[in-house]
């Protein structure tokens, strides 16, 4: 898995260079990062660490494109807070102002965007954030999926910030706060071609609470935290895997999974460890604090799933493997382009 | 192919069934199979019921795994 | 999840396995004919919890894989047609044809909709019955029927709009094909047990009568695949030769009936071309003329195919068979990945080659 990045072959954009797996890394990595070349950028966290006259900031954003805008479990508006909220969450910062820009469909209705704006103000008041600035822009019927919004977030980092995926070594444990694919079943199961009724519900939450919770605990040894969203969890510790040149060993007896989001995967065909998440984290700890983290994420409703599911170890091909409940063992790769479902 | 999962009639119209895998639920076509009832379960590929599950036969099979690897072993002891 | 989780149990596995490994004795190959055996023995790594001297070979029973160049491109060129909705199950939608996939015409603009099945293409075509929408019906025949009936149903609800364009293949002419193949040694068959339902296990009775290869019908579970590893082993071990039905809880000797008839009434045998194996007479399916309303060929007129090859770098034909082992291919893993496959047994994820690639790497070890 040390192939030198190359521009992606395709000769347009296609949607799987959005969707967080490998087709995606190489649109980044391949063709956006070498031209903006600088060390700020190549680290390539889900946010980056500014310093000013002494004061250390995160700095992030992210655009939210999700269909249907309205879901159980949340919408477009409040995906847009947590999930931007969630990335300086990821490097110990606390979130603190976000902007939000919008970008309207003409004969989008207005109940919908009140709708979508009170959820939002409701999510920041929760995650004790402030909207400060903003933009609205409308564009023509069919040049734009109803609504976009992006969001940029500014954090403060009172702490250490968490080292970030060059921090993890052989001998780290792997931590993940709750149950995985809740969020990216809900969406498909309303989408057109694949419905199906279920109890699912998205996990859209601000994860700041337990970060808090577990750096009071044992800060010193988070090396790295992330949330997997796009591309699941088997994309991430991918990621994590290849930028610290490690190993990534999985036990799924201990990978929580709600069952009808195993029920939707069995009859579509999908794997949850490639489904998006929206309201985990998986942090990489040192074995010493593993205890008092996961004891500090299940403290908090948000994290009273948590559970250790593996350990980093020394791996030339960085690869992540899963050892089976049933018995073997099989690698998890890193996604090429959309998890889709299969009838074969 | 194949991929086929077997999931509980939860209620029945015409030749449509509403079936469901641990929460999940469908309509699927029931058009190839005969006297469906609600409460089995049935074998879906692709939206539709090809056959049904038989519960006897597949305890029978766990029965015949249990059996398994033992006669070999040291069950002298 | 009932007839799922238990047929999952470790403690059960650990059982099979110690009778797997009493019985296994001189090297056995054994293939899979299904592709989604070949996903499961993966997906549960069963292949490195078999001793050594059982072999799996990956079979062709992968009906993504086998669609030959030609009608990939045929597809996109029927969703391309005037105000057509094209359908596909999801699992096309990255096959790549000569020149380009579904996935990428879909990013130029084709409407091309991604459905779980046929019946949501009905769907569409009673929402929309000013377009034609056509459904890309591949599959073995355990979608035939589902894709048949999605006809007798369009004609019954008059979805005059509604066509398929038929790409079936048959498994034992197939087989028979295989089995016929100077360069191809194999010893015994696990058949593909949703196959089985709607056609029987009788229907391969002539692989252990005129060929002398035990046959089992396994499930799909993976403790389902290791019993049937078990009861070929049993059957060598006592020295018959038979086809038995591992996947009694769902599979008869007679199969479905009723689904037979399904197929029998809009589908007819015709010659197919298999991408890897070429062309194998009588071992596809394609709508009967009574139906042709309903058959997109005819419905937008399309002729005579050109027979396209395969890359020259291209092994599938060899893998495909059990010939050829993915790492004996020049192109495995360097030219030809899953991202950008060359051949047949890349294209799917249950393709062998993409199957190694992805779930089996770590552990290619050429035995």
């Amino acid at each position: 898995m040390n192939d030198r990045i190359r521009k992606p072959a395709a000769k347009e954009v296609l949607l799987a260079h959005g969707s967080g797996g490998r087709d995606m890394h190489q649109l980044v990595e391949g063709l956006i990062v070498p031209r903006l070349d600088n060390p700020l950028l190549a680290a390539l966290e889900d946010q980056a660490c500014l310093e000013i006259n002494g004061v250390q900031l995160a700095f992030t954003t992210d655009s939210y494109v999700v269909d249907p805008i309205f879901f159980p479990g949340g919408d477009i508006g409040s995906l847009s807070v947590h999930g931007t909220v969630n990335d300086l969450a990821m490097s110990g910062a606390r979130p603190l102002y976000l902007s939000l820009a919008l970008i309207l469909e003409e004969g989008f209705p207005m109940a919908d965007l009140e709708r979508l704006l009170e959820s939002i103000a409701g999510a920041a008041r929760e995650n004790a954030v402030q909207v400060v600035t903003g933009d609205t822009k409308v564009v023509h019927r069919n040049s734009a999926d109803k609504i976009f919004i992006n969001t940029s977030g500014v954090g403060l980092l009172e702490g250490p910030r968490i080292p970030g995926a060059v921090g993890v070594r052989p001998g780290d444990k792997v931590l993940l706060s709750g149950s995985l694919g809740d969020h990216g079943m809900t969406i498909l199961s309303l989408r057109e071609g694949f419905r199906f009724d279920s109890p699912l519900a998205s996990d859209s939450a601000g994860l700041w609470p337990l970060v808090e919770a577990m750096q009071k605990a044992a800060g010193g040894s988070i090396r790295a935290m992330r949330d997997p969203t796009r591309g699941g969890l088997a994309t991430t510790l991918n990621e994590i895997a290849a930028r610290s040149r490690v190993g990534i060993r999985l036990e799924e007896a201990e990978i929580p999974v709600n069952e009808s989001v195993r029920g939707a995967c069995e009859i579509l065909g999908l794997d949850p460890l490639y489904v998006a998440n929206e309201g985990k984290l998986v942090a990489f700890v040192g074995p010493e604090g593993a205890d008092a983290l996961l004891e500090a994420l299940r403290g908090h409703p948000l994290g009273a799933g948590a559970r250790c599911i593996g350990t980093v170890v020394e791996d030339d091909r960085h690869q992540v493997i899963l050892q089976t409940a049933f018995g073997g063992s099989r690698i998890v790769d890193m996604l090429s382009g959309d998890p889709l479902p299969r009838i074969c | 192919m194949c991929l086929a999962i077997p999931a509980r009639v939860t209620a029945i119209d015409g030749m449509m069934a509403t079936v469901e895998v641990a929460g999940v639920s469908r309509k699927a076509s029931i058009h190839m199979l005969d006297d469906v009832r609600e409460g089995e379960y049935l074998l879906i590929h692709a939206g539709f019921a090809l056959s049904k599950v038989n519960e006897e036969e597949a305890r029978e099979t766990l029965r015949i795994l249990e059996q398994m690897g033992g006669l070999d072993e040291g069950s002298l002891g | 999840m009932k007839y799922i989780d238990e047929f999952r149990n470790s403690e059960l596995a650990r059982k099979v396995l110690k009778e797997i490994h009493d019985l296994a004795d001189e090297p056995v190959r054994i293939m899979e004919i299904c592709g989604g055996h070949t996903h499961v023995i993966f997906k549960y790594g069963i292949e490195k919890m078999i001793p050594p001297q059982v072999e799996l070979i990956h079979g062709p029973g992968c009906p993504v894989c086998v669609t030959p160049l030609e009608r990939v491109d045929l597809a996109i060129d029927l969703a391309w047609r005037d105000n057509v909705i094209f359908t596909t199950f999801a699992d096309m939608i990255r096959v790549p044809g000569s020149k380009s996939s579904l996935q990428r015409e879909k990013a130029r603009g084709a409407d091309i909709r991604m459905v779980y099945s046929s019946l949501d293409a009905l769907d569409l075509a009673r929402d929309n019955p000013d377009r034609p929408v056509v459904f890309f019906a591949i599959g073995f025949e355990t979608t035939a029927p589902t894709n048949a009936m999605s006809v007798l149903l369009a004609r019954e609800q008059g979805l005059d709009n509604y066509s398929i364009f038929s790409n079936h293949v048959t498994v034992p002419v197939a087989v028979r094909a295989i089995l016929d193949s100077p360069d191809v040694r194999l010893d015994a068959f696990i058949a593909p047990g949703h196959v089985s339902l709607v056609t029987g296990s009788r229907m391969y009775e002539f692989m252990a009568d005129d060929y002398g290869k035990p046959v089992v019908v396994s499930g799909f579970e993976p403790l389902d695949i290791m019993q049937s590893i078990a009861m070929i082993l049993r059957q060598r071990r006592e020295g018959r030769c038979q086809v038995e039905n591992q996947y009694i809880r769902a599979v008869t000797p007679q199969g479905n009936p009723l689904a037979q008839q399904v197929v029998e009434r809009v589908l007819e045998p015709c010659d197919m071309r298999w991408r890897g194996l070429g062309l194998i007479p009588g071992s596809g399916l394609k709508v009967r003329p009574e139906f042709s309303a309903h058959d997109a060929e005819h419905r937008f007129d399309i002729g005579s195919l050109p027979e396209l090859e395969d890359p020259k770098a291209c092994d599938c034909g060899n893998i495909l068979r059990g010939a050829k082992m993915p790492w004996d291919c020049r192109v495995f893993g360097k030219g030809c990945t899953p991202e950008h496959p060359i051949g047949a047994c890349m294209v799917s994820s249950e393709g062998a080659c993409a199957a190694y690639y992805n779930y089996g790497r770590h552990n290619l070890a050429p035995r």
